[in-house]
């Protein structure tokens, strides 16, 4: 593990909050596509 | 041949999805590269280990100017040539433009506080950047408001051309009323060497991940909104039906 | 044009409140300031400029889906739309009515309330003539948002949040010329970054906000 000195808080907490907000996005990003998907297909299938 | 094809909703698809793949590689790639390796650097000399946020900071910063200017071209697009694979991509970029402000924000506080002993200072860059978000949220408030797809798109287009002006206007004004705190650009290709080789490598390829990451997800949101909107339209013809 | 700026006023008028609900508004918020701040003049005077420009924005802000609903809703919007003036002019006469109307008693009633909040007598001209160069900009980019938002039934929060960050420059430039003449210096630059924005705003707005209405209108 490599030493972050007395800025540790800072650096890891300004990493985790921003990889925390993209994780976010692209999981929003993914459900939001997946369900589209789902509910086209069913249109699809039953139309 | 011309680029305008990719208008088709149908040829985008086709595109897309056989691109997605190999965008979606390259920005894992370059992303998670560039991130462990800017995480490894030595420390500055002088900013400690804190140096380490530049490489979540300026990408994400410059994405959320980037992706403003990216939704202003698709508007105008839209608005000239009325393509609607533009006015849904203008549509699906502005929540990643959004987050990425919220990053730039956030980064530059946790950054600012152990440098400048203060989370948040009325700086002209750091204004700047809340007024953009201010207008990211208001133009995807206008999206989820309207209920017609093509006035909300029309609406929103206005409103990003308008927009764009005064948030112009805004980042002048900004400047003329406080004079700032944060430096100025790190990375100019005129001003010679400013940064570090040892930082600026590990930079250039988060800000390419963070550019290519971008595009994985405008094209995976784009997706989604066409699949949407075809939807939308079947049940409609089965209504009418 | 003259007869449809004639018609605006007189509703504004028959419907009461036109003229006076604006500056009792700011009224209260001026008189408000000091419950929160603490009645110190010291420390009054120097947000004094900044209480008056925001009283004046809000107090805008409260009037501005008045300027197309009522017209949309019993269909004289589309009898505009129709009628041989371009839409762009129908759209500055609104704003111009909305600025008689609200605008102007603001800038009657704010030296008054520059008083309450001891704002020195040296600044109060430099208040007024920011304020007579910065409200017709509120009024344009106000009948902007109200054209973007008409169609919509809660319309009225989403366009305070659409309009406030256009009215960041007129701010701006607004309070740095009441706190400039506060402290006897040159207003200059900032009447002239004012006038300007206004000018741009006067000559641009109307068309982005008759692009606006039509898409609603279609």
């Amino acid at each position: 593990m490599i030493d972050l000195g007395k800025y540790a808080g800072a650096v890891l907490g300004a990493y985790g909050v921003s990889l925390a907000l993209l994780a976010g996005l692209i999981w929003q990003t993914l459900a939001a596509n997946r369900c589209a998907r789902r509910n086209l297909e069913r249109q699809e299938k039953n139309g | 041949m011309s680029i305008w094809e990719y208008a088709n909703p149908v040829k985008f698809m086709r595109t897309s999805g056989a691109i997605l793949p190999w965008v979606v590689a390259g920005a894992a790639i370059c992303t998670v590269t560039g991130l462990v390796w800017g995480f490894l650097t030595s420390d500055d000399y002088r900013q400690g280990s804190t140096v380490k946020i530049v490489f979540l900071h300026v990408p994400a910063a410059m994405m959320a100017i980037n992706i403003w200017v990216m939704m202003l071209v698709a508007s105008l697009i839209w608005l000239v040539r009325r393509h609607h694979v533009s006015a849904l991509a203008a549509k699906a970029a502005a929540p990643i433009g959004a987050v990425m402000t919220v990053i730039g924000l956030i980064t530059g506080a946790v950054w600012g506080q152990p440098m400048w002993g203060t989370w948040w200072e009325w700086d002209p860059r750091l204004t700047s950047f809340l007024i953009l978000l201010l207008f990211y949220i208001g133009y995807i408030a206008l999206w989820s408001a309207i209920e017609d797809p093509d006035s909300a798109a029309d609406l929103t287009a206005v409103l990003c051309l308008v927009g764009s002006v005064f948030a112009l206007l805004s980042r002048y004004a900004v400047l003329f009323w406080n004079q700032g705190l944060h430096q100025g650009a790190s990375l100019s290709v005129q001003s010679g060497e400013r940064m570090s080789a040892v930082y600026r490598y590990p930079l250039y390829l988060t800000m390419l991940g963070f550019g290519l990451l971008f595009l994985a997800l405008l094209l995976v949101r784009t997706r989604t909104e066409i699949r949407k909107r075809r939807l939308a339209a079947l049940q409609a013809r089965e209504m009418r039906a | 044009m003259i007869a449809l700026l004639k018609r605006d006023l007189r509703l504004a008028v028959r419907a009461g409140g036109g003229f006076g609900l604006g500056v009792a508004f700011f009224l209260i918020l001026c008189a408000l300031v000091p419950f929160g701040v603490g009645p110190d003049s010291g420390a009054l005077r120097p947000i004094a400029p900044g209480i008056l420009w925001l009283g004046a924005l809000l107090a805008c802000l409260l009037s501005l889906d008045r300027i197309f609903a009522l017209d949309h809703e019993d269909g004289s919007l589309d009898l505009l739309a129709t009628s041989p003036l371009p839409l762009e002019g129908a759209v500055a006469v609104k704003a111009l009515a909305h600025w008689i109307t609200t605008g102007l008693p603001l800038i009657v009633a704010a030296p008054l309330f520059g008083i309450l909040l001891h704002l020195p007598g040296a600044a109060i001209p430099a208040l007024i003539v920011s304020l007579l160069l910065g409200t017709p900009a509120l009024s344009m980019l106000g009948a902007f948002g109200a054209a973007v938002t008409v169609g919509l039934r809660r319309g009225g929060l989403l366009l305070s949040l659409l309009v406030l960050p256009l009215y960041i420059p007129t701010l701006i430039f607004g309070t740095e010329m009441i706190r400039r003449g506060q402290e006897g210096g040159s207003i200059a630059t900032p009447l002239l970054f004012l006038a300007g924005i206004t000018a741009g705003t006067l000559a641009l707005i109307p068309f982005a906000a008759a692009a606006a209405l039509r898409i609603n209108l279609r």
